[in-house]
């Protein structure tokens, strides 16, 4: 994919700034993920080729922390708190809404790329449980139907973006 | 004129604040000079949120539930006309007066030392907290005094860590300080990991200079010229108003070399956790930041002696720090005058769960548990009964309604089985199961736990497929004692404080819930009716409007019902997959 390569180079020159400080490898391999979305396998090696840590341990490292995923993400991850507030508000719920209304489970990626389901211990907004992230953006006080809807909202919105960027290349081909 | 403060914290986000936000804005473009727009951190009432306050001088009226339309109505009734709008009041602040507004009575049993500008400033504006007083303690503490005097003071003011374990805060500074060494390190241990809790959160995203101005103090009481922040990545918004206060701060020349002409050096990074639950434990987080696996190693040594990058290091949390300047500020005499002998100070808790007003509250240590969820939570939601709290996340443990009286301070909570822990508090109705929490916890720890001690490792696994057999009603008589013995052992024989304190939860339960866990495994029977596999599904014929939603959802037929006529499951089918509860549009599917 053309985007990819385009990313490729952005990512190096984010590495170049690597100045050897002891400490930067969970950084940049966050890094790496926020321009993958997730850890590619030749990620690891040149990661691994600039900090001199050996591959084994870089991957160490990244199956240690749940944060680090090595398979590519949607572009929504969507992050369903089970935490203890959110759990007692029945959370189990709304995770069973999200798995059916995606029709993928727990850890899985909807087909078109859309949406990544994960579940998170706690996202710290236990008086509006439950709760969920979507990327960035955290909505509370959830129930299935409010669920379902959000979801539908966020599928309208990528149509409608993605209806926009279909008449636009036609209007540059023109 | 008059200000418009909106709460813009995580918990104000995700209730819609920013559509205020927006709509006030326009409404100030649309009228310039009416009114100053400003956003601020979380006050600590979630429960009402979005809350938007309008400043007049000294008068300060909170309101509550501010959607944009009720947002229109605030413009054109009180901002231009000053007609309050008293149906909406949450708090009422005025000189002179006594504290007003519906929520007064919950907000004025607290007392804010922490929380002191949460929600009141704009966190994004180093000005703002200088207004307040924020930085003296700093100037004080680099001009005036020597490094043992800091500590003198935060030793008198009877300050203990407030991450959970209770440590005294100037006797372990005064380790690091002793220790002769180049190079030593200041740890904020901004990794709040226990689900339920959500303190640190509000501190960091509403007053995140407190925080740098106690690290910077520590720095010179033990002589560190390095502090790191370590902050868990699910707390995007902290570390993004973290971000902005350290490079106005440094700007200000609070930080970086020679700060106020002191001669002293000090600077902070942020370091971004990534997601492991072991890392709030100290030596697991040093390996963190060091970019290892989060492991944790074997103490002593202590980290007062080698600590980060075996350097000594100096490790509280993000409550603690926030503390100082404020003990710096007001004498330590002010601050060990709240609270009881042995446990001084505040303690902001985060109320969570089945309780009415689930936010934030600071009060002095020592108030009963009762007072907190019935005088500061307003009650069970509901008006339903309550059982219990859980304290302390999944290393705590559950306190019994009956135990309500406890004063929540280090002695007495440990006392009950349950921990003092950073100060989540979830609070439990007669409908949370108590052996499916004890569960649900350990499934937690379980996950968490990184291995490298065998009965961690796996004795929490085996807890916890026997935990969950007998929430599938397939317990077995003799699995209660096999649950304490394994209870025990783990607590024996893990090396830090996930896997010493991971059987809490069940220990406490099987304690003061023994019933629950008999009717679990004798009579198969969840007295919660929590617990799906012990439960039917009905349909409550009141508030079903045979929409045949249900009907249609149920992937085995097991739900009959014409059309605009009440539906009925036939529980001889029904596979408990609870399809038809996620589908219904009128709450009308229950479990019985």
């Amino acid at each position: 994919m053309v985007t990819t390569a385009a990313r490729d180079d952005s990512f190096n020159y984010r590495l170049w700034r690597y100045d050897g400080a002891p400490g930067e490898l969970i950084p940049l391999l966050q890094s790496a993920q926020d321009h993958f979305g997730y850890i590619p396998r030749r990620a690891i090696g040149y990661i691994s080729g600039v900090t001199g840590i050996p591959e084994s341990e870089v991957y160490g490292v990244i199956t240690f922390y749940s944060q680090f995923r090595l398979q590519p993400m949607g572009k929504y991850v969507i992050k369903a708190c089970d935490g203890t507030a959110c759990h007692v508000q029945n959370s189990r719920m709304i995770i069973d809404t999200l798995e059916d209304e995606l029709g993928i489970e727990v850890n899985g990626t909807t087909e078109d790329g859309l949406f990544t389901l994960s579940t998170v211990a706690c996202i710290g907004c236990c008086s509006l449980a439950p709760v969920l992230m979507i990327n960035e953006e955290t909505h509370g006080r959830l129930t299935p139907q409010s669920v379902r809807k959000l979801l539908r909202e966020y599928r309208r919105r990528e149509e409608a973006a993605r209806a926009q960027q279909g008449a636009a290349s036609c209007g540059d081909r023109a | 004129m008059k200000k418009v403060i909106v709460g813009m914290s995580t918990c104000g986000l995700s209730a819609g604040s920013q559509k205020t936000y927006d709509k006030l804005g326009e409404l100030s473009a649309g009228s310039p000079g009416s009114f100053e727009l400003k956003s601020a951190g979380c006050i600590g009432m979630c429960y009402r949120e979005p809350l938007v306050e309008v400043r007049d001088g000294e008068s300060r009226i909170v309101y509550g539930g501010v959607t944009p339309e009720i947002a229109e109505k605030i413009f054109n009734e009180h901002i231009r006309e000053g007609r309050i709008l008293e149906e909406q009041v949450a708090l009422r602040m005025e000189p002179g007066q006594e504290l007003g507004g519906a929520e007064a009575p919950h907000q004025k049993n607290q007392v804010r030392i922490v929380l002191r500008n949460c929600g009141l400033i704009d966190p994004e504006s180093l000005a703002e907290y200088e207004g307040t007083g924020g930085y003296k303690a700093l100037r004080k503490a680099l001009l005036e005094m020597k490094p043992d005097e800091i500590i003198k003071v935060v030793k008198d003011s009877g300050l203990r860590g407030r991450g959970g374990a209770g440590f005294p805060t100037g006797l372990k500074w005064s380790f690091a300080a002793s220790q002769k060494s180049d190079v030593k390190y200041v740890v904020c241990n901004a990794d709040e990991g226990d689900p339920g809790a959500f303190m640190d959160r509000s501190v960091l995203e509403g007053d995140p200079h407190s925080v740098i101005e106690g690290m910077v103090v520590c720095g010179k009481a033990i002589g560190a010229h390095m502090g790191y922040i370590y902050c868990r990545a699910e707390y995007p918004m902290a570390i993004r108003r973290l971000t902005i206060a350290l490079d106005a701060a440094r700007e200000k020349g609070y930080l970086g070399t020679n700060i106020l002409g002191s001669g002293f050096d000090f600077d902070i990074k942020i370091k971004q956790g990534a997601g492991a639950f072991v890392c709030g434990e100290e030596t697991a987080l040093f390996q963190s930041i060091e970019g290892k696996r989060g492991m944790p190693r074997i103490r002593p040594p202590f980290p007062a002696e080698k600590g980060l990058w075996q350097k000594p290091t100096n490790n509280n949390n993000v409550e603690t720090y926030a503390n100082v300047p404020w003990i710096l500020a007001s004498g330590a005499a002010a601050y060990a005058a709240y609270g009881t002998e042995k446990s001084r100070g505040t303690k902001v808790f985060a109320l969570a769960g089945k309780v009415k007003n689930g936010g934030l509250a600071e009060v002095p240590m020592g108030m009963p548990i009762n007072d907190l969820v019935f005088k500061i939570g307003g009650g069970i939601k509901e008006d339903r009964r309550f059982k219990a709290v859980q304290m302390g996340g999944p290393s705590g443990g559950c306190i019994p309604a009956s135990l309500g009286h406890t004063p929540v301070d280090f002695e007495s909570i440990p006392a009950t089985g349950a921990i003092m822990g950073s100060g989540g508090m979830v609070v439990m109705d007669d409908q949370t199961c108590m052996v499916e929490m004890a569960r649900f916890f350990l499934n937690f720890t379980q996950d968490e736990s990184c291995g490298k001690c065998t009965f961690c490792r796996v004795g929490t696994l085996r807890m916890l497929e026997i935990l969950t057999r007998i929430t599938q009603g397939e317990g077995q008589p003799e699995d209660i004692d096999k649950l304490k013995t394994l209870g025990a052992q783990i607590k024996d024989s893990s090396l830090c404080g996930l896997g010493q304190t991971a059987p809490n939860p069940v220990l406490t339960t099987l304690k003061y819930f023994p019933d629950e866990y008999e009717a679990h495994i004798k009579d198969k029977r969840c007295p919660a009716a929590s617990c799906t596999a012990l439960v039917d599904f009905c349909i409550d014929p009141e508030k079903c409007t045979g929409c045949t939603v249900c009907a249609k959802n149920c992937p085995v037929d097991a739900i009959k019902g014409e059309r605009k006529k009440v539906h009925v499951i036939d529980t001889s089918i029904c596979a408990k997959c609870g399809k038809c509860v996620t589908v219904c549009t009128f709450g009308a599917v229950y479990k019985k």
